[in-house]
């Protein structure tokens, strides 16, 4: 059943959000550190464990699939009710800063992604 | 006639789910007939989406009553859920190939776009420790911005600004990404992981990976959902404090 899926899915969400929001009170910090990145890892780990041992069959699958199709909807969405006009309006510096910092940042890419390439196949211990 | 406004409102999320579907057809169209594909459709729609959003105020074209539900499908719970969801497909083994890179690539993103944003705002006559630091943090993400600002005591004014600049930046990254990506090399999960890592806005980086390749979405997500909570532990501390041996 779909909601099978769903609900596996709803169940890392929110052990995620609760492990960030564990990590924000414990560094002192007001909000949720990484919740969804946590998430994330635990769908991956569940996930792939849940599929090994046969508990979710494709239809369940399914809910999570349609999740994950509703995700650049979601996106246009979220870009169509962002704070645009006070992007523009904070001034030249918002604008300096916003676009070079940025730029910067997308010229290291190539950078760490040779550094990657170098030690990668060695240093996995993440 | 005013029970037609009256039902949209009612059903928000349904009429923003009919909106999106819009928004989606008519930028396809644009991408296969007036781009010739060069442009992936989900990229005008991001695009388009924004160019909406200045008809609006602050919550962007969820503004309008007629749009309201809008803020709801494009909400950080919906989006955050929707992001989890791609990790059904990632695998652990290409995560655990890009390594300490990737953890690294969280670092040193945050350290440059704080560090150099500072600097500009320093240039650009802001001269106290405060209005760098939050102008700096603001290079980050538009919440690590007024959350260092806060932190530090920053005047309204610059967490304004501060706000501003990570809105560019999550502009910048969107429209910027699918263009650039072949560029600097961003076709796989290793390299997709440091973009993440690196440049750290969730909403720039789901977006612009989303218009780039989605197969590459929770490799990206990943390493970027842990920049803006990292970012704002280590700018009002940390690099605050290395940032008062210069200014």
């Amino acid at each position: 059943m779909k909601i099978y899926g769903v609900a596996v899915l709803s169940a890392c969400f929110i052990a995620g959000q609760l492990i960030g929001e564990a990590l924000g009170i414990f560094f002192h910090f007001d909000g949720n550190i990484g919740g969804v990145g946590f998430g994330m890892l635990l769908l991956i780990v569940l996930g792939d464990w849940i599929k090994k041992k046969n508990w979710l069959d494709a239809e369940s699958e399914t809910g999570i699939h349609f999740w994950s199709g509703m995700y650049i909807p979601v996106v246009i969405a979220m870009s169509a009710t962002q704070n645009v006009k006070a992007a523009l309006s904070g001034g030249w510096v918002a604008l300096v800063v916003g676009v070079f910092a940025t730029l910067l940042c997308f010229s290291l890419i190539p950078l760490l992604s040779s550094l990657q390439k170098k030690t990668g196949s060695s240093g996995s211990s993440l | 006639m005013d029970f037609i406004p009256k039902l949209f409102a009612k059903n928000e999320l349904i009429v923003a789910f009919l909106v999106v579907g819009l928004i989606m057809f008519i930028s396809v169209l644009v991408s296969k007939y007036l781009l010739r594909n060069r442009i992936p459709g989900a990229a005008v729609a991001i695009t388009l989406g924004l160019v909406l959003a200045y008809f609006g105020e602050k919550k962007g074209i969820a503004d309008m009553p007629l749009f309201a539900g809008m803020a709801f499908l494009g909400g950080s719970m919906m989006r955050d859920f929707s992001i989890v969801s791609t990790a059904m497909g990632a695998s652990l083994s290409e995560i655990k190939k890009t390594g300490w890179v990737g953890i690294l690539s969280l670092f040193i993103g945050i350290a440059v776009a704080f560090f150099v944003g500072g600097s500009i705002g320093y240039f650009m006559g802001y001269k106290d420790i405060k209005s760098v630091a939050t102008i700096g943090a603001g290079a980050c993400t538009f919440i690590v911005g007024p959350v260092t600002g806060a932190a530090l005591g920053a005047s309204s004014d610059i967490i304004a600004i501060s706000i501003a600049i990570g809105v560019i930046k999550t502009v910048v990254v969107t429209i910027l990404t699918p263009l650039i990506a072949k560029r600097i090399g961003l076709d796989n999960p290793q390299t997709a992981m440091i973009y993440g890592g690196l440049i750290g806005t969730t909403s720039g980086v789901a977006a612009g990976l989303a218009a780039t390749d989605p197969k590459l979405v929770p490799y990206g997500a990943l390493t970027a959902t842990f920049y803006t909570g990292l970012a704002c532990m280590l700018c009002p501390s940390v690099y605050y404090l290395i940032l008062s041996l210069f200014v």
